[in-house]
């Protein structure tokens, strides 16, 4: 087995790997939620400016990587990749944001696991010796995720209480061989579960699974025990997924339900919103864990945390096909600690 | 995973957790919000008929105005918050029809007008269009029919 592996789908993290800073940029419906002070800037409108919502989740990204530069106190030229995606088909708000900065890229579709998905990437990367700094960036937007996968704004609808609601937001990090942490620890990539959901507008008991496979093989793999984190977070289970998620894990006798919790259940209030299950999108993982989990991290309130971001890898047309929903979930695991 | 559970077996574990529609209430308020569509389009409609139009007129222009008034109520972005409240009972009246068709016209203006508005216009509203067009004709088949 190649030297840094450690187990069926984990890998060590061995030299330090450091997250040098961290962005994010809301919408409107995010920066009223309880996760509002923890943003670095929420904007005002859906369009933000531009002619089209593509155009405004570009500029989301754009902006987000740069605060990721500013904040890391380095200029363009200190980056050597920028590995990032979305959730708009041929990633067009990613390569249209990113189309200035004159950085190699690295184009990434992992749903809404694309933040962990990025980040497993860039941290092997960087502790390869192939970087010394790269930025990790996804987005998501609501508009144009309802535009793409669903149907029009302005249709007058109800959606089930399943379904959950697209973040409008852009998070990323840098990722750096220097530093002072927190670090990325141990990658556990995650395979294709399918478990035979087709309900998109159920996507968190069809992410569950993929969830739960995930967290269970990184312990297994990694020997480590759920006291070892302050907070396992999944990406966007929402409400129902979580609680699934959690269920699928206590019947594997692995409890974690005193450390876990879900970006998608966290980033708005579900009683008070009108977003049913909770939030989605590659937004919504990477805004709660730039905003609130590196944050705590900084103060110090989280030491050790497991991001086990989601996605569900379906399009319109596989849906209106029939097919069921293969889920991916990727485990990036972040220590203030090297020991 | 599915070692554990069969997929059969997650499938029917899910529709047991998955929280239900409020049916009652949705249902109560479909009804009302219906119902109070109705009652504007027959004020409309006897409104006309005071005016001295003939009922096949007055059918024509009551449906007009309350395809415009739906087709209004959409711009203005207030008919998805309406949906939303209601459900059918916004989306069965004439004026859910015109909030199907002028929907996706207002969403697809970034792509321009022939391939935005013009071509995905009917996205909604194409199947409606398509069976009840097709229907209306077998129907009118079998009445021609039936008269012999």
């Amino acid at each position: 087995m190649a030297s840094k592996r450690n187990g069926k789908q984990t890998v060590k993290i061995q030299t330090p790997v450091s997250i040098a800073s961290s962005a994010c940029i809301v919408g409107p419906k995010e920066g009223q939620g309880p996760l509002r002070l923890y943003f670095d800037e929420i904007i005002e409108d859906e369009f933000w400016g531009e002619e089209s919502w593509e155009k405004a989740e570009s500029k989301l990204l754009r902006e987000t990587f740069a605060k990721i530069i500013n904040k890391a106190s380095k200029t363009v030229n200190d980056i050597q990749y920028v590995i990032a995606g979305d959730l708009l088909n041929q990633c067009i708000a990613t390569s249209f944001g990113l189309r200035e900065s004159g950085i190699p890229f690295l184009g990434l579709y992992g749903a809404c696991s694309t933040m962990a998905e990025s980040m497993s990437v860039g941290a092997m990367l960087v502790e390869g010796g192939f970087a010394d700094n790269l930025i990790c960036v996804t987005s998501s937007h609501f508009c144009s995720a309802e535009k793409q996968f669903r149907f029009p704004l302005e249709l007058g609808g109800q959606r089930p209480p399943t379904a959950q609601w697209t973040v409008t937001g852009s998070g990323g990090v840098m990722l750096s061989n220097q530093g002072t942490g927190p670090y990325i620890k141990h990658v556990t990539t995650g395979k294709i579960v399918d478990m035979g959901i087709k309900d998109a507008n159920n996507m968190g008991a069809a992410m569950a699974p993929a969830a739960a496979d995930t967290i269970l093989t990184h312990f297994k793999d990694t020997g480590l025990k759920p006291e070892a984190y302050d907070l396992i977070i999944t990406g966007d289970l929402g409400k129902l997924g979580k609680t699934i998620c959690d269920e699928l894990l206590r019947n594997q006798d692995l409890d974690i339900s005193s450390r876990y919790n879900d970006c998608g259940a966290m980033i708005f209030d579900l009683e008070r919103q009108d977003v049913h299950s909770g939030g989605s999108g590659c937004g919504c993982a990477a805004s709660v864990l730039s905003g609130f989990v590196l944050n705590e991290m900084k103060k110090g309130t989280l030491n050790n945390v497991l991001l086990v971001a989601t996605g569900a890898l379906l399009s319109p047309t596989s849906t209106q096909q029939g097919e069921s929903i293969p889920c991916i979930a990727h485990a990036v695991s972040i220590s203030r600690n090297l020991s | 995973m599915e070692k554990i559970l069969t997929k059969q077996e997650y499938v029917k574990y899910v529709e047991e957790k998955s929280p239900k529609s409020k049916l009652a209430r949705n249902m109560t308020r479909a009804f009302v919000v219906g119902g109070l569509i109705c009652v504007i389009g027959q004020l409309i409609s006897n409104l006309l008929r005071t005016r001295g139009f003939s009922q096949e007129i007055v059918s024509n222009l009551t449906t007009m105005i309350m395809v415009f008034l739906g087709a209004l109520f959409t711009g203005l972005n207030i008919y998805d918050e309406l949906g939303r409240f209601a459900g059918a009972g916004s989306i069965v009246p004439i004026t859910g029809f015109a909030n199907s068709i002028v929907s996706p016209a207002m969403e697809f203006k970034s792509e321009g007008y022939v391939l935005g508005v013009g071509a995905r216009m009917f996205v909604v509203a194409g199947p409606v269009l398509v069976y009840g067009i097709s229907v209306s004709v077998v129907v009118g088949i079998i009445y021609y029919l039936l008269r012999f």
